[in-house]
This record gives structure tokens, sequence and C-alpha cells, in this order.
């Protein structure tokens, strides 16, 4: 059974992290949420902390829905990082 | 209620006689076109590269049309947005809406422009004689969309 999520980076966040996407094992099997995802990615320091520090304006889709940061993330969701959009 | 989000330019009459062909109901018929222009920020833009999150802003823009139906009195409702390389004077959005009176024709095409500019998953980059750059998202487009 899968452990991990599909992440995604989108835009101008794909070019400071250097990558579209990667497969990232979630911390726990369980009772995993938004907030712990970015807190692991915000660990590795480096353009993940700057970009994706508290008060940055980053959205997170899961399974393209727009999403709050205690909702829950699962085996196998599609998680994507967002910067503001700048479309029309 | 038709999305589309596609590289190829589209033509603004043939879209809109598509959208009301045979609908005696219709007596107003709202459009908006968005362009590029070859400045913003005080910068020449030379290419203009718009990006999606393919699928998310399919349903994002479904979404944001389901609500303007729901928020407003109109027959039907078309959103084109293009993505890839443009360039300035290039054509960039199309939003038409028709219904049987004006009024709710303009403001439901007003409403999908502020919303579409807010919530829909797409992102600008910009050529420049100094480099490419992302357009940074504005404040005044928050505040357009809240007045709804």
């Amino acid at each position: 059974m899968s452990t991990t999520v599909d992440v995604l980076y989108l835009a101008r966040l794909r070019e400071a992290f250097g990558t579209a996407g990667e497969a990232l094992a979630l911390p726990a099997a369980t009772g995993v949420t938004v907030a712990d995802v970015l807190a692991l990615l915000r660990a590795r320091g480096g353009a993940w902390a700057a970009e994706l520090a508290e008060g940055r304006a980053i959205r997170i889709a899961v399974n393209q829905t727009m999403v709050a940061h205690d909702a829950p993330v699962r085996a196998g969701d599609e998680f994507a990082v967002l910067p503001p959009v700048t479309g029309g | 209620m038709t999305v589309r989000v596609q590289t190829a330019d589209f033509d603004v009459g043939r879209e809109i006689a598509a959208l009301r062909a045979g609908d005696a109901r219709v007596g107003a018929v709202a459009s908006f076109v968005g362009t590029v222009r070859d400045v913003n920020d005080a910068a020449a833009v030379t290419t203009l590269t718009l990006e999606h999150y393919p699928g998310m802003t399919e349903k994002a823009l479904e979404a944001i049309v389901a609500e303007a139906r729901q928020r407003f009195d109109i027959l039907d409702a078309l959103v084109v947005h293009r993505v890839g390389e443009l360039k300035p004077t290039d054509q960039i959005v199309l939003v038409v809406v028709t219904g049987a009176h004006r009024d709710t024709a303009f403001d439901a095409c007003r409403f999908l422009m502020d919303y579409l500019k807010t919530k829909a998953p797409f992102w600008k980059k910009e050529d420049t004689p100094d480099g490419a750059r992302w357009v940074d998202a504005r404040a005044s487009d928050d505040e357009a969309a809240a007045r709804w």
C-alpha cells in the first residue's frame, strides 16, 4: 500500500525548488494534516523554508480542491503547492 | 455552460454566435476580452507565458461559472483562457454571458472576471529586457473579487 503523497510545485515554486514534484513519504500512517506536510518540507531549510515560511501567500490544493491547513492528507493524495494566482 | 483552456487563439465573434445560437430568450450578450499589454510595472514585456494546473484549473473555472449561474439570472456563460507563450496584443481570456436583460449579463460577466483573476489557478511569467519574472498577485484584484 502506498504511504506517499504526490506533491506538485506549480509556477514560481517549481523554479524555486528546481522540481515539478515528488513522491513524499508521509510522517505517519494516519492523522496527517496539510500543516504537517508543510512542516516536513520547511524542515529542509533553504528555498523550502523561505518559500513556505508562515505568512507567505501559499495555497494548498489536495486532490485539486483548495483546502485549509488543518485538512487531512492521506496516502495517494495529490498535494499541490500553489503561488498566488495571476491569470485573466 | 462551457469552459476551455487552450493554447490556440479564439475568434470572439464565432464564440458569441455559438453561445447564443438559436436561443430566442437571449436579449443581452455581455463579453470581456483580456489582452497582453507591452508594459507592466514600468517594464517592457516582450513575451507573456501563461501556466495552469491541468485538471484543477478547468474544475475551478467550472465552479466559478456555476457560482455565477446561481447568483445571476443568466441563460448561459462561456470562459476561454489561453495558456502558453503569448505576445503583446494577443488575446488571453474571453468571458461571454447571455441573459434576457443587460443588467444581469453585465454583472455576471464582471463577477466571472473578478473571480477568475483571484480563484482560478493560472500564473503569468513575463520576459522583460531585465530578464524573466513571475507576475505578483495584486491586492486590487482581491478587492475587486471581495465586492461580490
